[in-house]
């Protein structure tokens, strides 16, 4: 059962790279934006793939469907809110900036703040601290540094 | 001691993550739920798989609950879930109407003559785009309408035993709350 | 018989790692020397017999043993032997016992090459790998043996292996990857043993220093090689997806950068000991992490292993005590002296520290990126999906930040440095890494790019400010040959590993806003011009392999009238898995990549074609293979080498 698995796994995984299309655009822009699309995009079935790089049935569909929109001249917007409205929010490798998505945008900026702010929190304490510095040494330490010494004058 | 405990602050962070990979092996990131969830079926202009002059559209669909299932003769699952969806339809308790997806008329049409045809009628969505339209993304997929041709739950895959239940127990609310 | 004898050397493996992840722990705490000397000898049996163990898997591959489930479903009788010896590693179970293997040897490897280490430090290092080997290996036995049969009826012929595996990628990428993984273990495992023994001094750091730096240099050269790898094979000409299982190898390899330049400040400064004992905490966790992330099916990736919950639950489980254990040990024992050591706010201290705050919060972006559609899921909110645009848009800025902050750290003294030394070090890389990022999009390109700008002046910031600060060693050496002999591996190491920083950056940046793509439809005679290059069609050709029939086309391409390269893409039909691959046809450069793939066949002979013009792609990897290297030879450092055993007093048994 689980070989059976295996091997369609390994299959699907063969059979879905280098998709190319030929579509011609005679916008260069055009052409521009379809690839940023198709690349931005995330094939609703596939193994974590783009809609560019996608051989799966629905990735072509949908390269298709992006195309016509283009010549039809529909925005970037346009295209993206018809893929979510029928596909949901998982088709957006660019997660959006909503409320549930605020930690996932904020925090690395947040926590770079955070560290930095406290390595300069660190650096005044240091200076501070500069004339109450004190070598507070364990037991275990004492004991190491009395047989250090007493190597050192062999 | 207050710096104690923030050395403590690691193993909490990690604890909470594990809660959330412990959680997460019970979830099939595969799974996407519908986005048309509490949305109307869309709308559509197709002909019958077995009668090509007759034109079909979305109030096809409404009136009573109904099953849409989205089948194909290239899709080896389709033909697993056929005999549950005969048992379906055999039982009366509601209807099925087949959604062709990018197939062959053809094909199709002899495939529901050697098989057995379980559907109400069935919708021939030769190019994919009423598929495409429904967030279809690979058969086969069954979908439960309610009488006012709003889609209000999807089935990813074969229909079993228990993806029937399951249905028939969201039906039953459905009554239930109609009753009140 | 053979599959059956690696099982049960496996077993055996299991009793040895098992009395090694107990007995010296145990001697150590109660210094028992006797107890603590089975270290060495059980390292080396673990070894032996994972070792033998491994040697029966390659044989069932090489002999086509078909009754072995694992053999059947990722080899064939057709498969060119190199490719039959290294699907050994192609699958879950497979790759598994291969991350045992490279685990006891880097155990053994501590066993041999610490003469100057304390037997009870030792003993608890061992110790400490000998539970991870535990854990493992007992993963191995009771959820994923590779050497499963299928009997009575077995196979006549195997599956084969996924045609995009069947490559020298395959050969070389795990191995260098899970040598980088697994090498980590040792540096968490010194500062377990630290932990434990309470010789929390500088010492733990100076023996932690080569084996951190050797792991980090074989992780890099791993990212680097999958990289390339995916690059040649997969058609598309992408060399990073952010895909989880990449991200799952790049979190640690950020971790660990840290962790060796925190090794660093800790071995010469005795400061910061807390920070980098968690550092050597998280790398290895991250590695254990990315193991759980690739093989419990918790993310969807293109590189996942196919998986099941119960193996899923196992690795948790695994995690839960490793790591869970070790941050609670941390909790209890780290450090919590306050003020050791004085440094100024503009030393080399700090800045490394600076340096290590952008790294941690990379790694932790990277990290957050790849878990929040599960956090999302988990929480019952839905199903989102985060990729390239997001890891893109906050890791590179952060990234450029650092490297700013990197030039200043070179120039930087250890516990304080004048500001003048710094204005004089720093004043002319300023000047001319602005200048030349400034005038760089107008000779390469057509106009302003800002992006382009950044990128350059970032990247020749970093290389301009390490050979001011090697030409500044020479200002006072009275022989600048001497000067050069003199000055320790180390230092040369890591200007190498600074210098392939910049060079990767320089890669990334010009590939990203400099390439060009087409695909379109080709007939026979069609041309196509991309950035001056001429792609001519000539059609195509049936041709066969060993074990695949495939359409060959040929496309020539010139550059202002001569002809610079003939490539032949080919359209492979692999007969075992009746698959279909293409297999891309590049002309490499240092400067530039010309790439085609073919798609599918058109009416009357064409085809659609697909043509990329890749400026400086190969910089990338150049860079990381530096970086690599330079990791490498800070090892030969003389210090490590100097052998002074020490002189502790134990009880005897």
């Amino acid at each position: 059962m689980i070989s059976k698995f295996f091997i369609v796994l390994w299959l699907s995984i063969a059979t879905s790279f280098a998709a190319i299309d030929t579509y011609e655009f005679k916008d260069g822009d055009k052409q521009q934006r379809f690839q940023q699309l198709t690349a931005d995009l995330r094939c609703p079935k596939c193994q974590n793939q783009n809609i560019a790089d996608s051989n799966a049935a629905i990735a072509q569909d949908l390269r298709q469907k992006i195309y016509n929109m283009l010549e039809k001249d529909q925005s970037d917007d346009q295209i993206v809110d018809y893929m979510v409205a029928r596909y949901g929010d998982f088709v957006l490798y660019e997660p959006r900036f909503d409320a549930k998505n605020s930690v996932l945008w904020l925090a690395p900026l947040i926590l770079l703040i955070l560290g930095l702010g406290l390595v300069v929190y660190l650096s005044r304490k240091r200076s501070q601290d500069t004339d109450s510095t004190e070598l507070i040494l364990d037991q275990q330490q004492e004991k190491s540094l009395a047989k250090l010494l007493k190597q050192g004058k062999k | 001691m207050h710096n104690r405990l923030l050395l403590f602050i690691p193993l909490i962070l990690f604890s909470l993550l594990s809660l959330f990979l412990w959680k997460g092996l019970s979830l099939d990131p595969k799974l996407l739920p519908s986005a048309l969830i509490g949305k109307s079926f869309p709308d559509f202009k197709e002909s019958a798989l077995l009668d090509a002059k007759r034109e079909l559209n979305q109030d096809d669909l409404k009136g009573q609950p109904v099953l849409v299932n989205v089948w194909a003769t290239w899709c080896p699952s389709c033909r697993q879930e056929h005999e549950q969806l005969l048992h379906i339809a055999k039982s009366g308790k509601i209807g099925i109407i087949g959604l062709n997806y990018k197939d062959d008329r053809a094909a199709a049409t002899q495939w529901l003559q050697t098989l057995g045809n379980p559907y109400q009628f069935t919708i021939f969505d030769e190019s994919g785009m009423l598929g495409l339209d429904l967030g279809v993304y690979g058969a086969p997929e069954t979908y439960l309408l309610d009488a006012t041709g709003k889609i209000r739950h999807r089935h990813i895959g074969v229909v079993t035993e228990e993806s029937w239940q399951e249905m028939q127990a969201i039906i039953k609310s459905w009554e239930q709350v109609s009753d009140q | 018989m053979i599959p059956e004898l690696g099982e049960f050397a496996l077993i055996l493996a299991l009793c040895f790692s098992g009395v090694l992840a107990v007995i010296p722990l145990y001697g150590a705490a109660t210094l028992n020397v006797l107890w603590m000397n089975y270290a060495k000898p059980l390292a080396a049996a673990q070894f032996t017999f994972i070792a033998i163990s491994f040697v029966c898997l390659g044989y069932a591959f090489a002999q086509d043993d078909f009754s072995v489930q694992y053999v059947a479903n990722h080899s064939n009788s057709l498969l060119p032997l190199q490719f039959k010896l290294s699907a050994v590693w192609g699958g879950h179970e497979g790759s598994l016992l291969l991350w045992a293997l490279i685990l006891s040897g880097w155990t053994l490897a501590v066993s041999l090459f610490s003469r100057n280490l304390p037997l009870d430090i030792l003993a608890r290092v061992l110790g400490v790998m000998g539970i991870i080997a535990t854990g493992f290996i007992s993963f191995l036995l009771w959820t994923s043996s590779p050497f499963l049969r299928y009997l009575p009826r077995f196979p006549q012929e195997g599956a084969d292996l996924n045609p995009l595996l069947q490559d020298f990628g395959l050969i070389v990428h795990p191995p260098m990857l899970y040598m980088g993984y697994v090498g980590f273990s040792v540096a968490f495992s010194f500062a377990i043993a630290a932990l434990l023994s309470g010789r929390l001094d500088a010492s733990w750091a100076r023996w932690s220093r080569p084996w951190t730096n050797i792991a980090w240099a074989f992780l890099g050269a791993g990212i680097t090689l999958g990289s390339w790898w995916a690059y040649y094979e997969l058609g598309w000409g992408g060399w990073w997806f952010w895909d989880p299982v990449e991200n799952a190898s790049l979190m640690p390899w950020l971790v660990g950068t840290a962790l060796l330049h925190s090794l660093a400040v800790t071995e010469k400064r005795g400061v910061f000991k807390s920070w980098t004992l968690l550092l050597a905490i998280f790398a290895f966790s991250l590695s254990l992490l990315g193991t759980f992330l690739v093989r419990s099916g918790v993310l969807t990736s293109v590189h996942a292993f196919a998986s099941d919950p119960e193996r899923g639950l196992f690795i948790l489980i695994l995690l839960l005590l490793t790591i869970g254990g070790s941050l609670t040990l941390y909790a209890f024992k780290a450090p919590n002296v306050k003020s050791e050591s004085r440094f100024g706010w503009l030393s080399r201290e700090m800045m490394l520290l600076v340096n290590n705050v952008f790294l941690t919060v990379m790694a932790v972006t990277v990290l957050l990126g790849t878990l929040y559609p599960l956090l999302i899921d988990a929480l019952g909110a839905g199903k989102i999906s985060v990729g390239p645009p997001y890891f893109n848009a906050l890791f590179v800025p952060i990234m450029g930040l650092m490297s700013i902050a990197m030039g200043v750290s070179i120039a930087a003294r250890w516990r304080q440095t004048k500001l003048d030394v710094i204005k004089q070090n720093l004043l002319i890389p300023a000047i001319v890494s602005i200048i030349f990022g400034l005038i760089f999009p107008f000779i390469y390109g057509d106009g302003f790019n800002f992006k382009v700008t950044f990128g350059m002046t970032v990247s020749l910031w970093v290389l301009a400010t390490v050979f001011s600060e090697f030409k500044a060693k020479f200002r006072n050496a009275p022989n600048i040959m001497t000067k050069i002999t003199q000055l320790p591996a180390s230092y040369y190491g890591m200007m190498l590993a600074h210098i392939g920083v910049a060079v990767m950056a320089i890669g990334i940046t010009i590939v990203s806003m400099y390439s060009e793509e087409r695909d379109m439809r080709m007939a026979i005679g069609d041309s196509i011009e991309l950035s001056g290059y001429q792609f001519t069609f000539k059609g195509t050709l049936p041709i066969k392999g060993p074990n695949f029939t495939a359409d060959q086309g040929t496309l020539v391409v010139s550059y202002e009238g001569e002809t610079v390269a003939i490539l032949h893409p080919e359209k492979r039909h692999y007969t075992a898995k009746r698959s279909m691959m293409t297999e891309a046809s590049i002309d490499a450069g240092l400067f530039r990549d010309l790439y085609v793939a073919l798609g599918e066949p058109l009416a009357d002979g064409a085809w659609a074609v697909r043509v990329h013009f890749k400026p400086f792609v190969r910089w990338i990897w150049l860079g990381g293979l530096l970086m690599a290297l330079g990791g490498i030879i800070t090892v030969f450092d003389k210090r490590y080498r100097a052998a002074k055993p020490a002189n502790l007093e134990v009880k005897h048994a």
